[in-house]
């Protein structure tokens, strides 16, 4: 396990846009976790006098409506972004991968519920149940965040139940239980590590899902309740700004692009060397 | 000489399309202290069902019917889960017949071994660690310290095997159930598993369960041997017995289906005629019949009971 960290990250290994996408990832990471050091100006700074001002050397994207520098906003949105995406993923790792665990595990009467439950939680569009909840729970960004969560558990449940329903029949199952193995120990230390492979890559691309359902939801004005920046909520404004500044409506969409594709690009490098590795 | 385990009556039935297969029908044996005890049938005879039934570890949709296995005096068919695990691992242990794909693979050999030790012994981590080297020191692990620390694709079939019996024999269990434990591994590394299994056995005066389908192998090692078809015993006797005077047709075949050194070159080996049956439909009567060379008119309709011949012996055939 120790190991398993240099073998991902190995660039010897990558191919062209699997570095590329480590390497915009990477930018994004330091974008969230120190925005002072990589925006120019605060993001929440108005200087109405010089709104809507072309891009420029102190403003590298232009300003917004209220002056602020486009630049600095995407960069704190990035923070807004990824950690938003960060709380959903752990969310969603936390009582997806639990319940698949215990259901593709435990089977019978309780995997039946589980399941049908998760049927149900599917057969909506996530961005659908998103709106809906974030009426009811009210509009703060923790809520934002377990929202977004809640949506993507049915797929993290999915692989775990179905990666453990393939695990449990395996020799090594029946070795550890006829060494004296309880349940609980076989399923988090026995099944578990096995799945954990599946699991990490869905993780990455449930991330990039909460990604685009955050700035859907800003979008639509129910995401992080503003003056928090945001890429949704500022494709949104830009958007009525298109005549006169056509770049603010387009970069916010270029930083979501980016940091999308780029963790497609890295959920398929690590698909790729984890069946190089399972084989 | 004390009574280890006792197994009564054992039946263990799998549903499939709704259709009930007994893979082990009704069979009763017992086994004391540090006997050895060989089980040999073909493949398909119910051998690994009835030896996991002793730990239940039979998987869905396989059922124990009715039986009981008295381990010391207690039935670990009316035991609960938890108290089972208590005697999984501690009392009796299995070797698997595949090493590789008995050991976790994202878990270190060692870590599988200080597990099971921490778990019944309720050693710490450290003095589970030197116990775990020590073992694999036992069962001839070179450089046990740096194996400790593989994974199980790092060893080899040989390896793994030792390391899955280190498991085995971790605890010092009452009884070890071998369930063909050198059929996946090459001749030369089969012969030093088999000696290094009976070494541990009569190291530690434990109780041993061997199955295998080679009866060659079996005559070995064993003090007893059942032999299995279809699911049920057809002959039970002290091994040397077995060998020298099979009584069960089946039996006869068996060992005369072995080379022997006066066997002459380019002579083709015996074999037993036909297959073994389809447990969805066992041949009326005797299973063994329609491959039988002494069948008789009452094999066909009738199924023969398990007879004693003599004082040791059983069989199960109209012959007797």
């Amino acid at each position: 396990m120790q190991n398993i960290f240099i073998k991902y990250l190995n660039y010897k290994n990558m191919q062209l846009t699997e570095k590329i996408g480590f390497l915009v990832l990477f930018i994004f990471l330091l974008m969230t976790l120190f925005p002072n050091f990589v925006a120019t100006h605060d993001p929440l700074e108005q200087d109405i006098i010089s709104r809507l001002q072309n891009p420029s050397l102190n403003n590298i994207f232009g300003t917004d409506e209220l002056g602020r520098d486009i630049y600095s906003r995407c960069v704190y949105g990035a923070n807004t972004s990824v950690s938003t995406a960060f709380i959903a993923v752990l969310f969603a790792l936390i009582v997806g991968v639990s319940t698949g665990l215990f259901s593709g595990y435990s089977g019978g009467i309780i995997d039946e519920f589980l399941s049908r439950f998760n049927d149900i939680l599917f057969s909506f569009p996530g961005i659908i149940i998103a709106m809906a909840l974030i009426a009811v729970t009210g509009q703060n960004a923790i809520s934002v965040a377990l929202v977004i969560g809640l949506v993507d558990t049915p797929i993290i449940f999915r692989v775990t139940r179905a990666v453990s329903l393939q695990i449990k029949v395996l020799p090594y199952v029946d070795a550890v239980k006829s060494a004296g193995a309880s349940k609980y120990y076989i399923m988090l230390k026995t099944v578990l590590p096995n799945c954990s492979n599946e699991i990490f890559v869905q993780a990455l691309l449930i991330a990039t899902r909460a990604i685009i359902i955050e700035s859907s939801l800003s979008f639509l004005g129910l995401g992080i309740p503003p003056p928090s920046p945001s890429w949704g909520s500022m494709l949104s404004i830009g958007r009525s700004y298109l005549y006169r500044m056509v770049w603010y409506g387009i970069i916010p969409g270029i930083f979501i692009m980016m940091l999308v594709i780029s963790l497609q690009f890295v959920s398929r490098y690590i698909q790729r060397i984890s069946k190089y590795s399972n084989s | 000489m004390n009574l280890l385990l006792e197994v009564k009556n054992l039946k263990t039935q799998f549903i499939v399309q709704q259709k009930t297969i007994n893979a082990v029908n009704d069979i009763s044996f017992s086994l004391y202290n540090n006997e050895v005890l060989g089980i040999v049938g073909e493949s398909g005879s119910g051998k690994s069902v009835t030896v996991r039934s002793i730990l239940r570890i039979i998987n869905y949709p396989g059922k124990i019917v009715h039986g009981n296995i008295l381990f010391r005096g207690a039935d670990l068919l009316s035991l609960n889960e938890k108290d089972l695990s208590l005697i999984r691992g501690k009392e009796i242990s299995m070797i698997f017949q595949e090493p590789s794909a008995a050991l976790n693979p994202v878990i270190t050999v060692g870590e599988q071994i200080s597990e099971v030790l921490k778990q019944h012994i309720k050693l710490n981590k450290k003095q589970a660690k030197e116990e775990a080297i020590k073992i694999l020191k036992d069962v001839g692990i070179p450089a046990p310290e740096r194996r400790y620390h593989d994974y199980p694709h790092q060893l080899s079939g040989g390896m793994q095997q030792r390391c899955v019996i280190s498991i085995a024999l971790a605890c010092k269990p009452k009884l070890l159930i071998a369930d063909e434990p050198t059929t996946s591994l090459d001749v030369t590394i089969q012969a030093q598993i088999l000696s290094l299994i009976v070494d541990m056995v009569k190291r530690l005066k434990i109780g041993l369960i061997f199955i295998t389908h080679d009866i060659g192998v079996v005559s070995q090692i064993a003090d007893k041997i059942i032999v299995m078809y279809a699911g049920k015993i057809v002959e039970e006797g002290p091994t040397s017995q077995i060998i020298d005077n099979p009584k069960h047709p089946y039996t006869i075949e068996l060992l005369d289906s072995l080379p022997t050194l006066s066997t002459k070159k380019g002579v083709k080996l015996k074999e037993i005629k036909g297959q073994v049956p389809d447990l969805f439909n066992l041949p009326s009567g005797c299973s063994f019949h329609p491959r039988c060379s002494q069948v008789k008119k009452i094999c066909i309709n009738n199924i023969p009971n398990l007879k004693k011949i003599n004082n040791k012996r059983y069989a199960s055939c109209f012959l007797y």
